[in-house]
């Protein structure tokens, strides 16, 4: 009984996100562009970097990279305090 | 754990120089050809992990510390947040060397074939998050392989 | 329909990682679902910023032609180095409880154990 509720809940999400699939907007025609047009626009003059992904990572979201290397962090001190040696 | 092969360590001692070299190269140009501090860090941790596999973890216990990465990730993080810190003039992460004609200085417009000394502060960036990736990567295979064997951890 | 195959690709990718995660028992089973789930994820991003044209790099780039988004591309990245750290993170956890329990069933691991 238990199994069975839980197929119909894993059956009902799935055709939701399959349907939200379909009827999204068509591939290779994104909605909304303003923001990435001005990055692509603008970044080479404004950050210098050939690279408007990294230019994008380092400068106008660096907030983000730096909870990236934060999270980086903390997963490898996590490790090291699952494999710490105990005292005997 | 044991290591592999006399075949498996031959090659190794060929090609982990040079998969190190090419992840730097991909550090470094970060900021021109597609890679960055991230991927590069990556690839230079998959040569540490070929090293480690190929010898097992007792002969590479004195060739590659734990403790060693675990300064250089530390101190990657820190380079990281003080290259944050050195634009707090104007905001934090301000790119405060871009365009200045100095470190990194030159600005170029449009399509061009690619100027390495461009591009302000994100080199550096790219060198500190790169340096701290491939010792985090690094420390996690170190801790993993260490754990299987509990009697050489002391 | 057929147009939108690739978020149809990245759907089924996040429900056979859902799927591992509701029926399985196996915790390696289920971290395998959730790294499904990432990877689904990423998918989807990258996929919802394409247009036709070239990577966002001006060095050697095909005069006149459009580029791709690049913030989904950004976001990606992040999403990927973050995903291995956490898919770290779980292996070492599992690898703890098989030590502690010597079994890896989510029903048996579930008993205090001094």
């Amino acid at each position: 009984m238990n199994k069975k509720i839980g197929f119909f809940a894993f059956a009902v999400v799935f055709v939701f996100f399959f349907l939200s699939a379909v009827y999204l907007h068509p591939f290779g025609e994104p909605s909304e562009t303003d923001m990435d047009d001005y990055f692509i626009d603008n970044g080479q003059n404004e950050t210098g970097a050939n690279n408007v992904v990294t230019s994008i990572v380092f400068d106008y979201r660096g907030y983000d990279t730096l909870g990236e290397a934060t999270v980086l962090f903390t997963a490898v001190a996590g490790v090291a305090v699952a494999f710490r040696r105990l005292k005997k | 754990m044991r290591g592999m092969s006399k075949i498996v360590r031959t090659i190794t001692n060929i090609l982990y120089s040079f998969i190190i070299i090419f992840g730097f190269y991909i550090i470094m140009h970060g900021h021109l050809t597609p890679g960055g501090g991230f991927q590069g860090g990556a690839v230079v941790a998959s040569a540490f992990a070929l090293l480690v596999v190929s010898y097992g973890a007792l002969k590479i216990k004195d060739m590659l510390k734990a403790k060693n990465f675990s300064v250089s990730e530390c101190s990657g993080l820190l380079a990281f947040i003080g290259l944050g810190f050195l634009g707090i003039g104007t905001v934090f992460f301000y790119n405060f060397l871009a365009g200045k004609g100095g470190l990194f200085g030159n600005v170029i417009y449009g399509i061009n074939p690619g100027d390495l000394n461009t591009a302000g502060v994100l080199p550096l960036m790219n060198i500190a998050v790169g340096i701290e990736v491939l010792s985090g990567l690094t420390l996690i295979i170190l801790y993993m392989f260490n754990a299987n064997n509990p009697k050489e951890e002391k | 329909m057929i147009y939108n195959f690739p978020f149809i690709a990245a759907v089924i990718l996040i429900g056979l990682g859902v799927y591992a995660c509701m029926f399985k028992r196996n915790l390696i089973k289920i971290v395998i679902g959730i790294s499904l789930i990432e990877s689904g994820v990423n998918l989807f991003l990258i996929t919802l910023g394409y247009r036709k044209g070239v990577a966002p790099i001006y060095t050697n780039a095909p005069s006149g032609a459009s580029m791709v988004l690049p913030t989904p591309q950004a976001l990606t990245l992040t999403s990927i180095v973050i995903g291995v750290a956490t898919t770290a993170l779980m292996l070492s956890f599992v690898m703890t409880i098989y030590k502690h329990y010597k079994t890896l069933d989510a029903r048996k691991a579930r008993r205090l154990k001094g």
